[in-house]
């Protein structure tokens, strides 16, 4: 599969605006879905921590609490899934991969796309359909206390988010195909990223020399990347081991 | 319908799959499609109805309501939050100045601040960077070996993913079905016996052969004593107390010196150096009472009504003593004593900046202690354990205020305002937990409150005391019905951090580009990271339930069975192989996919799956400090001069192995290291 798509246009490396248009689409749709529901964890703080004030020194624990709790924990989650697949955050055994030719790598990935994902989350978003609506039909309640809250809102979160991560799976599909097409990796939206704490760290610093601060401040991302792909980022420049270098572009 | 050969190619298929480098989450979700519909296959069946897809949305469902996952978000925000809220750089250099006197001090601080910094944060990239970026230049600079250097950094910044709160214990816990608090408890001493042995590996190695650490010159750590400070000391020895009282009374004394930003100083000045002088003595009241409230008040009523409301010590341990003869009877209420002490020695530690030249590994090693005492070797008398370590700490205190001078005081200002809110609210959070006042996830909750309050009052002090005095003031109205002074006391501070938060946060919300930057960064990264385990514990519960459905698992279990492997053999195979397996994986992956291969398994070789766990965590320090594969060596490398080789760095990384399998083999030697906390604690 991949060879026919490589012999096809191998000729003439040049990204697609089409196919640009379309995975920067799907990602802004993940990307937004993912930050907002986000928000949720800020939610969760303040509702356990309420009801640690309401239930401890108050003396009045909420029945329902146990409940809203997981829908906040599940829905959090499930939605965000799409979002991490976007920011390629979703945790993978790279030891081998990485020393792929981009080619390689997206050869590898859109076979795996076919084989795996899709299966998967198709029969995910299925089976999910079918729960959520045999809970919508009966409008279902928790049983977890008596009278408990509705929850066939919270089992629709799973068809939904299926739905959101195979949209930004077909994103991943188009984005190894243009990989393919040209032999580099498309250049993916820039967002947070955990090594971000440095500059908030050094920003403020006092007790440290400017040289030493600048060279992390300015290249924490690209220190982050090499070094999870066990090579040594200096002067700007990877050293020792070739990475994938388009990611840390900016765009 | 299910066939042990499918199960073994299932084994076969996972292990290529994963290093295909897919992300793991979805090769195990599709596999387990796959394979489970292959299971379920039934002729004459329509093919959508297969049962499949009733088993992959249950066990979604069964993720998505696992409430020992539910603290994951919560522990993870509340690390996020932390590590943007306290500055490590004015942490590292008040910890400098407070051990300048010990020997490697560079070295001793680093490793301190580097564990406790990992305690907040958890990211071994982060914290190695910054670390190495604050530490390495200026010990490279003061002539230490650069092995030496390199190597405390690199090991220092591993441990936070080891010791409580640690995200890897919630993912074992959930993985293993155990609590997390006993995972928490049973962490907590290889936790800090492990960063005891690399304080005593660099102690020595610096005694031994002091060329390696050379002392600064002391023109590095003066701190300059402002003017008016040096109006207040006495005598000879400088002594800065009795002077610094009786300005209290008597403001005239320090009229028209100046402070430290060259403005006169003024009556504010001196009540703000009392305060910060007080703060060392309020730590140790605050923890001598609340161990006395714990052990004397709260535990009380469990003796006598024995309620089912919390499964207390006191309560337990009387009807555990009989069945096991070697215990003392009344061991549970006194031997709550030593825990309590071991943190208020930790927190005294932070706060007090010692004199003599041993202190650090003095006061380590009584943090670990109770480690050392062991169950049934205490005393059985509470109030002897709690007046004579009370007494003593006083002396120690006296001893300290007596023998400080404005250099001192200096210190402890620093210190009170880098280290000790961070340090207060990780003993608070974890205490919490460990003493079963709440739930893991509503102190995550809590914590991460905190965490937000420390980093608003931080910026906007002043707002922030304000609202919390309201705060507090509404926290104590609103329980006043309802509580004693204990529970008045929890609801103001918690009124307090509520209104203290929430408020400031909204003010300066439009405002403050940094506030906003710094929180939308903390959730957008936890959305992140949750989704990124609790995706990867969608795809293997449904790929274990498929893998246990085909028999895969039983087939796994009698080839071991039939190995016939002793506890020790199975232990030493199990440990090695996941020691391989952290090389060229995130631990993630370990946790989740790997363990529940051993955990069925450990039932059989009578192997306490707690201990298994801790071991677990232990080794994935020494797989993580490997030196071919170590990604912390990469890390610091970027940020080391020039000179240093990355070959330098992995010598120095070397004999943090050897140190982290001397833990493992000591932990396996005596269990009780590991596993006396939380039976002493939760009982059986």
């Amino acid at each position: 599969m991949a060879g026919v798509f490589c012999a096809a246009t191998c000729g003439e490396p040049v990204e697609s605006m089409n196919a640009r248009r379309v995975f920067q689409t799907i990602d802004e749709i993940s990307y937004w879905s993912g930050k907002a529901f986000a928000w949720l964890i800020v939610a969760l703080t303040f509702v356990v921590s309420i009801e640690v004030f309401k239930r401890y020194i108050l003396n009045a624990p909420t029945a329902w609490i146990f409940d809203v709790n997981n829908m906040l924990y599940g829905t959090l989650f499930m939605m965000c899934g799409a979002y991490t697949l976007a920011l390629a955050a979703h945790v993978r055994a790279d030891f081998v991969y990485i020393y792929l030719r981009p080619r390689g790598q997206a050869s590898l990935d859109l076979a795996l796309y076919f084989l795996f994902f899709i299966p998967g989350i198709l029969g995910l978003i299925y089976a999910g359909y079918g729960y959520a609506a045999d809970s919508w039909r009966i409008a279902e309640h928790s049983n977890v206390t008596a009278e408990g809250p509705p929850i066939y809102y919270f089992k629709t979160v799973i068809p939904i988010a299926g739905a959101l991560v195979m949209l930004q799976g077909l994103a991943e599909i188009v984005r190894c195909i243009e990989c393919l097409r040209t032999g580099a990796w498309p250049v993916r939206l820039e967002d947070v990223e955990e090594i971000d704490v440095i500059d908030t760290q050094l920003a403020h610093s006092e007790y440290v020399d400017e040289e030493s601060r600048h060279i992390a401040m300015e290249s924490a991302r690209a220190i982050d990347e090499a070094a999870r792909h066990r090579s040594v980022m200096e002067e700007g420049v990877v050293h020792e081991r070739a990475i994938k270098k388009d990611e840390q572009k900016k765009p | 319908m299910s066939d042990p050969v499918l199960g073994l190619t299932m084994l076969g298929l996972i292990v290529i799959a994963i290093m295909m480098g897919f992300p793991t989450a979805f090769t195990l979700m599709g596999l387990g499609m796959i394979f489970g519909y292959i299971a379920f296959w039934a002729p004459g069946q329509y093919w959508y109805d297969n049962r499949i897809f009733d088993l992959i949305v249950q066990r979604t469902y069964g993720v998505m309501t696992n409430d020992t996952l539910l603290s994951i978000p919560l522990f993870v925000y509340m690390g996020y939050i932390m590590e943007r809220a306290a500055l490590i750089d004015r942490m590292f250099h008040s910890v400098q100045l407070a051990f300048r006197r010990v020997p490697a001090s560079l070295a001793v601080t680093t490793m301190l601040v580097c564990a406790f910094w990992g305690i907040a944060s958890g990211i071994v990239g982060a914290v190695v960077i910054l670390v190495g970026v604050i530490a390495m230049r200026p010990m490279l600079n003061a002539g230490y070996d650069v092995r030496l250097a390199s190597g405390v950094i690199t090991a220092g910044g591993t441990l936070g993913i080891l010791i409580p709160p640690s995200v890897m214990l919630i993912v074992y816990a959930a993985v293993a079905g155990q609590s997390i608090v006993k995972l928490y408890a049973a962490a907590m001493i290889p936790g800090f016996f492990l960063t005891f042995l690399y304080l005593v590996y660099i102690l020595g190695w610096a005694i031994i052969n002091p060329k390696i650490a050379p002392k600064l010159p002391p023109d590095q750590y003066r701190l300059a004593v402002p003017d008016y400070l040096k109006r207040l000391q006495r005598g000879r020895s400088k002594r800065v107390i009795g002077g610094l009282i009786a300005a209290v009374f008597r403001p005239s004394m320090v009229e028209g010196a100046t402070a430290v930003d060259g403005r006169p100083a003024h009556y504010g000045v001196i009540v703000k150096d009392v305060l910060s002088a007080a703060v060392p003595v309020a730590l140790t009241v605050a923890t001598f009472g609340a161990a006395w409230w714990y052990v004397l008040i709260y535990n009380a009523p469990a003796v006598t009504t024995a309620v089912v409301s919390a499964p207390r010590t006191v309560a337990v341990a009387p009807q555990t003593a009989p069945a096991e003869p070697q215990k003392p009877q009344a061991l549970g209420t006194p031997e709550q004593m030593p825990q309590e002490l071991g943190e208020a020695e930790t927190e005294v530690k932070s706060s007090e900046p010692q004199r003599s030249a041993d202190a650090p590994p003095e006061e380590m090693s009584s943090v670990t202690e109770p480690g050392v005492t062991g169950a049934g070797k205490v005393p059985a008398h509470f109030f002897e354990w709690f007046w004579g370590l009370a007494a003593f700490f006083v002396l120690v205190l006296a001893y300290y205020f007596c023998r400080m001078d404005g250099e001192g005081l200096e210190i402890l200002k620093e210190l009170v305002v880098s280290v000790v809110p961070l340090g207060v609210l990780t003993v608070v959070v974890l205490a919490v937990i460990l003493f079963g006042i709440c739930t893991a996830t509503e102190s995550a909750a809590v914590g991460a409150l905190g965490a937000l309050y420390l980093a608003v009052m931080a910026k906007y002090p002043r707002q922030v005391w304000w609202w919390s005095l309201g705060g507090a003031i509404g926290g104590v109205v609103l329980g006043w019905a309802h509580a004693d002074f204990v529970e008045l006391l929890v609801s103001g501070s918690l009124g307090a951090t509520f209104l203290g938060t929430v408020v400031p946060v909204l003010m300066n919300l439009r405002t403050s580009a940094e506030l906003r930057q710094n929180i939308k960064q903390a959730t957008f990264l936890t959305a992140k990271t949750t989704a990124m385990v609790c995706w990867l514990f969608v795809g293997s519960a449904l790929f274990s339930a498929v893998f246990a459905l085909h028999g895969g698992q039983g087939l796994i279990e009698r080839w071991v069975l039939s190995l016939n492997l002793s506890p020790m053999g199975f232990q030493f195979t199990a440990q090695m192989i996941i020691f391989l397996l952290g090389w060229p994986l995130e631990w993630t992956e370990i946790i989740i996919i790997f363990c529940p291969i051993f955990i069925p398994l450990l039932d059989h070789f009578q192997i306490d799956p707690i201990l298994f766990g801790t071991m677990v965590a232990v080794n994935l320090q020494a797989a993580f400090l490997s030196p071919p594969v170590a990604m912390s060596a990469f890390y610091l490398k970027a940020v080391a001069p020039k000179h240093v080789t990355l070959n330098q760095i992995f010598a120095g990384m070397m004999p943090y192995m050897v140190i982290v399998c001397i833990c493992l083999a000591c932990m396996y030697i005596w269990p009780g290291m590991t596993l006396w906390l939380p039976e002493f604690l939760y009982g059986q």
